[in-house]
């Protein structure tokens, strides 16, 4: 569904290599290269649907596929990391209200482009968690959240869910099994804060995409005031793995408290760039140098923002110490996230760098809570201050001030995504804004006007 | 019977009315959702598809199509980027600015087309054939700096490469270049 333009035709995916690279794990990827695989009877005869119909054949119920998600240890691979299975879990057995799964298909995230991997090479895939996710929490619709942009993952998805409609997989009665399921693709519209899942039901219910308070989380009360479950692309494309091979295969790869494997999308300054599938509790330097090839013109790299701009910033050296899983990045202060990887090379101004990302959360604000509207507008007036070199000293601590003032007082995370990330430049690259200070003019009306209204 | 005598009202040539096809997407379109409200956002592609954009009057007709009053779907409107309140040219050019792009050039990228096009953000070129708009990170960082031209991405540029894409609409055949 979209209008044909003379641009139609120079639709395509992503162009990035997407060949195995040295140093990835694939399970999710595994057969990404084969020709046509986004086409059913390609994916079939690779072993597609398979784990729908041993399910549905063997008459597993829906309890027992929640216990092999949660068995998997698998965690949401949206950003927030939550365990799937236990979400699954919390929704009510009873059928007093329809359930309803959404597919988070929105990716936003500056630095993330993971999904639309999945969305454009191996749709079936998710179709297929999708369905058998749909099946453990025994909701009759379900909806793939895909952001406007990604017109031609939409395009893909579309024919995919046709296909899969054809082959009985969806509709009344599937497989026999007695199980109904619909399944609609929603384009979004262009508004980052729609991937969160509140704003995304909100978007989905044909409003603005405005957060709600939680509690009452979406599994209780989400999409129409009913019971519903959200999960990313990833993590549902997951799940047809979990059930063929069993959820002690999957807990049997990565760490303890990451289990599997992590799609990773890496940008900036590497050799190669792209998307690679990478064993939780892997070496950073497995991606950096194996998958990536290392710096790009044999430059230093200088920091690392691991898991999409919301994730406060590393220096080299904590990189270089980390591995790749959940609890590994939080003890050095920052989080996985959704694996979007920044890269930065020695010739990068970080704080050119974090002023370019206040501008994203300025304009991404929903500006329902006073918190985010008005402090993502300061830290970026601020820091526009700073690369306009009429910064003072004291704008050091008001950027400080104002990112504390955000942390923690909102309705959703949008606010700490940008305060959290600002207090760690400060921190971690301190020269970097005093280079900035030492050559300002000191005259900074903003703080002025700041201390005026007494913020500090 | 001083009714009979009123004139029969003309029709308004500025109503928007959907053609057939889009009438039976409509209705296809609300039988996908447990509420009609649900449709809002792909009724309104719809309609830009259909109209061009959504002006005072085609958020009219979608309000009383979707039992909403105009209020509420302008502000719906508003809030989301894709939605254009007014025309925009027949190529429009969407630079991602967001990090990984703008370290890969997005900025020069824009400012050179600003120039040769002689437009900025809202501006429509004279022929009617190009727009510009700054946009945010599209999902495309591992493939920067990338603009997006209606439904096509156009990704890894630089200037050569965005002069000839640009070249190539100008001629009516827009190549990947
Ligand atoms: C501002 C914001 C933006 C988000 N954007 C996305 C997104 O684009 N895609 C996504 O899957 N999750 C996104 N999330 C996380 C979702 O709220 C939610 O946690 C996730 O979709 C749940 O799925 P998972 O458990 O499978 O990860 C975002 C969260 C916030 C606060
Ligand atoms: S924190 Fe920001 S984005 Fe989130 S609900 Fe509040 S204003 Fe909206
Ligand atoms: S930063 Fe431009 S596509 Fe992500």
């Amino acid at each position: 569904m979209m209008r044909e333009t003379q641009h139609h035709r120079n639709m395509r995916p992503m162009a990035v290599d997407l060949s195995p690279a040295p140093g990835e794990k694939r399970i999710l990827l595994e057969h990404l290269g084969v020709q046509g695989i986004r086409r059913i009877s390609v994916y079939e005869s690779k072993g597609g649907y398979n784990a729908l119909k041993k399910i549905l054949e063997k008459k597993l119920s829906p309890d027992q596929v929640i216990e092999a998600v949660k068995g998997s240890g698998i965690r949401g691979r949206g950003g927030a990391g939550f365990p799937t299975g236990l979400k699954w879990n919390f929704v009510p057995k009873d059928q007093s209200k329809p359930h309803y799964l959404l597919c988070n298909a929105d990716e936003s995230e500056p630095g993330t482009f993971k999904d639309r991997v999945i969305l454009e090479h191996l749709p079936h895939m998710m179709i297929e968690g999708m369905i058998i996710g749909a099946y453990a929490v025994q909701a009759k619709k379900s909806y793939v959240y895909i952001r406007g942009e990604y017109t031609y993952a939409t395009k893909i998805v579309e024919e995919a869910i046709k296909e899969a409609y054809r082959a009985g997989y969806l509709g009344k009665n599937i497989l026999g099994s007695g199980f109904d399921h619909d399944m609609f693709v929603h384009r979004g519209a262009g508004a980052y804060i729609c991937g969160e899942e509140t704003g995304l039901i909100s978007s989905l219910e044909g409003k603005k995409g405005w957060p709600k308070l939680k509690p009452p989380f979406p599994a209780v009360e989400g999409y129409l005031k009913c019971p519903t479950v959200v999960n990313n692309v990833e993590t549902l494309a997951a799940v047809p793995w979990i059930i063929n091979n069993g959820d002690k295969a999957y807990s049997g790869i990565g760490t303890e408290k990451s289990t599997g494997t992590k799609l990773w999308s890496v940008s900036g300054d590497v050799v190669r760039q792209g998307v690679f599938e990478v064993e939780c509790g892997a070496s950073f330097q497995t991606l950096l140098e194996d998958c990536c090839r290392g710096m790009k013109d044999g430059r230093k790299l200088k920091a690392v923002i691991p898991g999409g701009s919301s994730a406060p910033i590393l220096t080299a050296a904590e990189a270089m110490d980390m591995t790749l899983d959940y609890e590994s990045i939080a003890s050095k202060g920052s989080m996985l996230g959704s694996g979007g990887m920044i890269i930065l090379d020695e010739t990068r101004d970080l704080v050119q760098v974090l002023k370019n990302l206040s501008e994203f959360y300025h304009d991404e604000s929903c500006g329902q809570c006073t918190p985010c509207r008005e402090g993502t507008g300061w830290l970026m007036k601020i820091l526009h201050s700073f690369t306009e070199k009429q910064a003072r000293p004291i704008d050091l601590e008001l950027l400080k001030t104002t990112s504390n003032n955000m942390i923690g007082r909102t309705i959703c995370v949008l606010a700490d995504s940008i305060a959290m990330p600002v207090l760690s430049y400060i921190e971690k690259f301190p020269e970097e804004f005093d280079r900035y200070l030492s050559e300002s003019s000191g005259q900074s009306s903003l703080s002025e006007k700041l201390q005026a209204k007494e913020l500090l | 019977m001083a009714n009979s005598a009123v004139p029969e009202q003309k029709p308004d040539r500025e109503t928007p009315k959907f053609s057939n096809e889009a009438k039976k997407k409509f209705d296809e379109l609300l039988t996908r959702y447990d509420s009609k409200r649900s449709a809002l956002l792909p009724v309104l592609h719809l309609a830009q598809d259909e109209f061009g954009s959504l002006s005072d009057s085609v958020v009219e007709y979608v309000a009383e199509l979707m039992d909403l009053s105009p209020a509420q779907v302008t502000e719906v409107v508003s809030f989301y980027h894709m939605y254009h309140r007014h025309p925009v040219g027949q190529h429009h050019l969407q630079f991602c600015m967001t990090l990984s792009c703008w370290m890969a050039g997005s900025h020069q990228l824009y400012k050179n087309t600003c120039s040769r096009l002689g437009i900025k953000p809202g501006e429509v070129t004279p022929d009617g054939k190009f727009s510009v708009a700054k946009v945010e990170c599209l999902g495309s960082c591992g493939s920067a700096p990338i603009v997006q031209v209606n439904e096509a991405y156009y990704e890894n540029l630089n200037p050569e490469k965005l002069n000839r894409l640009i070249n190539s609409c100008k001629e009516g055949e827009p190549q990947t270049p």
